[in-house]
């Protein structure tokens, strides 16, 4: 997906304050790089205003009325990019939405400076792990806190991809990543991204769609 | 579960008194949930229990009796969650109620058709199960779908009819079957054959007595657990408007006060963020831990010090005296990192570790403060050498204190612990 100069934004939060606080944020910093083209407020409207709007990033609920922010997911097609914002801390909420396709994870409290930071990076491909996101995520493939029913074939974290994971979440930056193991912020993403994958891929629908959006089939 | 460790995600499996009791669970069932229940009560994988019930049929219908019984004696579970996430389940904000894995009831069915296909085999093979392989298949069927609708609470209420119609078929059925049963018994006069018709004639008469009683004692025994639970319910939402009132009000009532002061109002709002948080999505009251107990001082860091303490945990252990040190020398590093470095924030990671070795707790302090320089630092400074270092040595663990000047600082703490138990009733 080639990032455009302005990337369209949808906020999908059931919380009309939260949103109208969002978009002022956003057009606070009047960075220029992100416009905020619509808000929906459930996953009726926000299945809609994706199709209608098609923005380059949906910032999405994990809580929302009609089913939660996965439903939203699995009801547009492919090729819209989402990241999930969340006042909750349910563990199993936040990684389910990511299994749905999210390509990451903050909490509702972020400035808004990281907020445009998040949705700068999403939309240019990359994974989106906050420390807390990291703990879960760790939590989910050590078998602590259950993800789902579908999933005793998780595929297993490779030594490295832990690595990568525990330093996140002990806060590092993806460039503090590379300088303490050693190899490039490109080798970083690469694991988290597939760490990712790893996450969304243990059923076969996801693969389908998965290897779908890259041709592959 | 195999931890010692309380599971924030999950629901309490423990009653009052302290047993663990095994309990149909009501989002991963197939049919009835026994399977699922057993398999986790006894920590073994669903498969083999689903394949024990199949293959304890065989001996004259062994698995399907059990698998009746327990139908019948395990309760049904729903998963308790806390008060946010509930709600929010119920206000549909969550995705649809989570039904069994495909997977799963795939499975079950294969199971069952491998399992009805082998007794077939046997059946011709040998002629003597022919006579009641197939109507006790299908009494037993029918018993089965209509007790599937048992688990709702209207049929439940239809069932405990003790009149009208209802009452007068299912008194009927019953009934029937009993009579059946006695025919049976009755007509059986081929040899060694006799004790297995015994048996399949006692099962289907059990049942029959069961359809008949099973209402009164299954009464006795749900309104018991519900009137409790409901008792518990309306404590709970009278906690809930108590607990609005105290922290949420006060809080307001403080931000309305300090409202000159940005820093006071950041610090309010995210120690009452904090606290609501913990309390609406699960992990209060567990102080026994240590994660709980790592929260619970970045929680009074942040007050103290006004510095936002970002935790993340994966795992936890139970407290013990050499995991309180671990605590105590976390929360020294803690302090540190807030008052001395001058950060936004600090990060704390806190993670059990199983190694070939045994497990160990690996505690990550990190600011991205001013940071020092490690050789400047006098041996007498007793923060570092004595709180942090002599605390996680002595109860045989490790401190490691990285600084640099302009980057911060990080403290790695480590701390063997002694094996997770296996949860013992």
């Amino acid at each position: 997906m080639s990032a455009p100069s302005v990337l369209s934004v949808l906020i999908v939060d059931d919380h009309a304050m939260f949103r109208t606080g969002v978009r002022a944020e956003l057009e606070r910093l009047d960075s220029g790089r992100v416009a905020v083209v619509g808000e929906a407020e459930d996953v009726d409207t926000a299945v809609a205003a994706v199709a209608a709007l098609r923005p380059d990033v949906v910032l999405l609920d994990v809580h929302l009325p009609g089913g939660g922010g996965p439903e939203v997911i699995r009801r547009t097609s492919a090729g819209t990019t989402f990241l999930a914002l969340s006042v909750s801390d349910a563990a199993e909420d936040v990684i389910g939405v990511i299994r749905s396709g999210a390509r990451g994870y903050v909490t509702k409290n972020i400035s808004a400076a990281e907020l445009l930071d998040a949705i700068d990076r999403v939309a240019g491909g990359d994974a989106v792990f906050s420390p807390r996101l990291a703990g879960f995520v760790l939590d989910a493939f050590a078998g602590t806190i259950e993800v789902a029913q579908v999933d005793e074939d998780l595929d297993r974290l490779t030594e490295r991809e832990r690595e990568v994971m525990r330093l996140i979440a002990r806060g590092y930056a993806y460039k503090e990543v590379a300088k303490e193991l050693f190899i490039s912020v490109k080798t970083v993403e690469t694991h988290v991204s597939s760490v990712l994958r790893k996450l969304q891929l243990s059923s076969r629908h996801e693969l389908t769609r998965w290897a779908n959006d890259r041709r592959l089939i | 579960m195999t931890t010692a460790a309380p599971d924030a995600a999950g629901p309490s499996r423990r009653s009052a008194d302290g047993f663990r009791r095994a309990h149909r669970p009501a989002d991963a069932r197939v049919v009835a949930g026994v399977s699922a229940g057993l398999a986790e009560h006894l920590g073994l994988p669903v498969v083999w229990v689903r394949v024990g019930f199949v293959i304890a049929t065989f001996v004259h219908g062994t698995g399907l009796l059990a698998y009746l019984l327990l139908w019948w004696f395990l309760p049904l579970q729903a998963p308790q969650d806390p008060p946010g996430l509930a709600s929010a389940s119920r206000r549909g904000l969550r995705g649809g109620t989570r039904g069994p894995a495909r997977r799963d009831v795939v499975q079950s069915a294969a199971m069952l058709a491998i399992g009805v296909g082998v007794l077939a085999l046997m059946t011709m093979a040998d002629g003597w199960l022919q006579g009641w392989v197939l109507p006790s298949l299908l009494v037993v069927t029918g018993i089965a779908v209509v007790w599937r609708l048992f688990d709702d609470a209207t049929w439940n209420s239809w069932l405990r009819q003790t009149e009208g119609l209802a009452y007068v078929v299912r008194l009927l059925v019953g009934v029937v079957l009993i009579g059946l049963g006695a025919v049976y018994v009755l007509t059986v006069n081929r040899g060694w054959s006799a004790a297995v018709d015994f048996g399949a004639a006692l099962a289907i008469a059990i049942v029959g007595i069961s359809l008949i009683l099973g209402p009164w004692i299954l009464g006795l025994w749900t309104d018991l657990g519900e009137e409790r639970r409901e008792r518990i319910r309306s404590q709970e939402r009278a906690d809930v408007a108590a607990h609005l009132h105290d922290s949420v009000l006060q809080t307001l009532a403080l931000l309305q006060k300090n409202a000159s002061d940005p820093a006071a109002v950041a610090t309010l709002a995210r120690r009452q963020e904090r606290e609501l948080r913990e309390w609406l999505y699960g992990r209060q009251g567990e102080a026994t831990t240590f994660a709980a107990g790592i929260r619970e001082l970045a929680g009074e860091v942040e007050t103290n010090h006004r510095v936002p303490v970002e935790v993340v945990t994966v795992g936890d252990a139970v407290l013990d005296d050499a995991v309180r040190a671990l605590l105590a020398a976390t929360g020294e590093a803690v302090v540190n990192a807030s008052k001395h470095s001058g950060a936004e924030r600090v990060d704390v990671y806190a993670e059990r570790v199983a190694t070939a070795d045994g497990d160990r707790l690996e505690v990550f302090v990190r600011d991205r403060g001013s940071g020092f320089d490690a050789a400047t630092v006098p041996d007498d400074r007793l923060g570092v050498r004595g709180s942090i270092i002599g605390r996680a040595e002595r109860h045989g663990g490790t401190a490691r204190i990285r600084s640099t000047p302009g980057e911060g600082t990080e403290v790695a703490l480590t701390m063997p612990v002694p094996p997770a138990q296996k949860e013992t009733p």
